[in-house]
């Protein structure tokens, strides 16, 4: 399946729970190495978040594309070009500053994301995304709180803050390709405070790349993607 | 012989009427496994059981997005229901309207404070469930679940997990 033989309405579900799909993986790979065990249940607690929205995106968009797949096929079964979820969400996380970064850039955009689909004509779109919405203001509490703590704190942790904004901003441009034209002056406006709070500046390279809501990805998806499926690739259908 | 054949009986149509108050008193029983005072009813996860047909419908609705307990709370309603002699039955997720904290019950609300849980407070100030003292403070944004945040109180010095308003 490439992402061109789905309807539109299906290709969109399928972006938002790529994205919050290949995130809750990403996230899941701090388990046991966080800072300490605070954070640990707290990377933890946002996997299962973006998880749980994934879950139960991926059924929703099974239901309206009527061939029968579910939640599964969609996370398991599908191939890096099928992927088509953002580029900033599968870049490894760094160090905790980097991925703190990352979730800042990503919640912000979360939070004006599923404030605009929780008013969906889609019943289960909107009650979805409601629900998200309260997480993703959750987890923006959290980075932002450590964006600023970081960027305003050491030498090294400021360095190694900036250093995250720097490797991270060439890919926040795409969240506001198409349907997310609307999100981007909040999302300037919210970033733009914290990083201000935080001591930390906004990159002047106006370099962005973009291609993952069509499939075209950074060299880290693939390598996510074969930890993730190999088990179901090498034995389909496999339950627990 | 076909038994319409036989003289007197007439084609009988076995149609069982399923008794709703019953299923539905048996689910209401149902209890969290991560929060096991409350009770899915309770909790306000429960939102509705009926009767299709012969089987008995019964409709939940997730918690947090990333619930872990949504699998094993479906589970139970079956085993539940099985054991009260409901055979057929089907576990409906509902993510329509949204949950949202203020459907935990007046008595939930009791039964938490009464386990040690603080429960969640729109608005004022959180107390601590053994001493009642306000102004806790927050060690961790996640506790022993999602659901819930990590307190320490500010007079009694007893850590304790607060059920988040969400």
């Amino acid at each position: 399946m490439r992402a061109t033989s789905l309807t539109s309405d299906v290709a969109a579900l399928i972006g938002h729970a790529d994205d919050n799909m290949v995130l809750a993986q990403r996230l899941g790979e701090w388990i046991s190495r966080a800072p300490d065990l605070e954070e640990d249940i707290a990377l933890g607690n946002f996997a299962l978040d973006h998880l749980g929205v994934a879950r139960a995106l991926y059924t929703h968009a099974g239901e309206i594309e009527g061939k029968g797949r579910s939640e599964d096929d969609y996370a398991m079964q599908r191939a890096e070009r099928d992927y088509l979820n953002f580029l900033l969400v599968e870049q490894p996380n760094g160090d905790f500053a980097q991925t703190m970064m990352r979730g800042l850039f990503f919640d912000v955009y979360q939070v004006e994301l599923w404030g605009d689909l929780s008013q969906s004509e889609d019943e289960t779109v909107a009650g979805i995304a409601a629900r998200a919405l309260k997480e993703a203001r959750y987890h923006l509490l959290h980075t932002s709180t450590w964006v600023v703590r970081l960027g305003d704190g050491t030498d090294e942790s400021h360095r190694r803050s900036q250093r995250a904004v720097d490797a991270l901003w060439r890919y926040t441009g795409e969240l506001f390709d198409g349907s997310g034209q609307g999100y981007r002056s909040s999302w300037d406006r919210t970033v733009g405070d914290v990083l201000h709070e935080a001591g930390l500046e906004i990159p002047d390279d106006p370099y962005q790349r973009s291609g993952g809501r069509r499939g075209f990805h950074s060299e880290h998806l693939g390598p996510l993607l074969a930890e993730m499926q190999w088990m179901q690739r090498s034995y389909p259908g496999l339950e627990w | 012989m076909d038994a319409t054949e036989l003289s007197g009986v007439g084609v009988v149509t076995y149609a069982p009427t399923l008794d709703l108050e019953k299923a539905r008193a048996f689910v209401s029983q149902v209890v969290d496994p991560e929060i096991p005072v409350l009770t899915i009813a309770d909790l306000g996860i429960l939102r509705g059981v009926s009767i299709e047909d012969a089987r008995v419908v019964v409709t939940i609705t997730p918690t947090y997005s990333g619930c872990p307990a949504m699998g094993q709370i479906e589970d139970d309603v079956r085993s539940t229901l099985a054991a009260a002699g409901f055979d057929d039955v089907e576990v409906v997720m509902v993510h329509h309207p949204a949950w949202t904290s203020d459907w935990i019950t007046e008595e939930g609300h009791e039964k938490l404070t009464r386990f040690g849980i603080a429960p969640p407070v729109p608005s004022g100030d959180v107390l601590c469930p053994r001493c009642k003292a306000s102004a806790p403070r927050v060690v961790a944004r996640f506790g022993s679940t999602a659901c819930k945040a990590l307190m320490v109180c500010s007079s009694c010095d007893e850590p304790f997990d607060y059920f988040k308003v969400f």
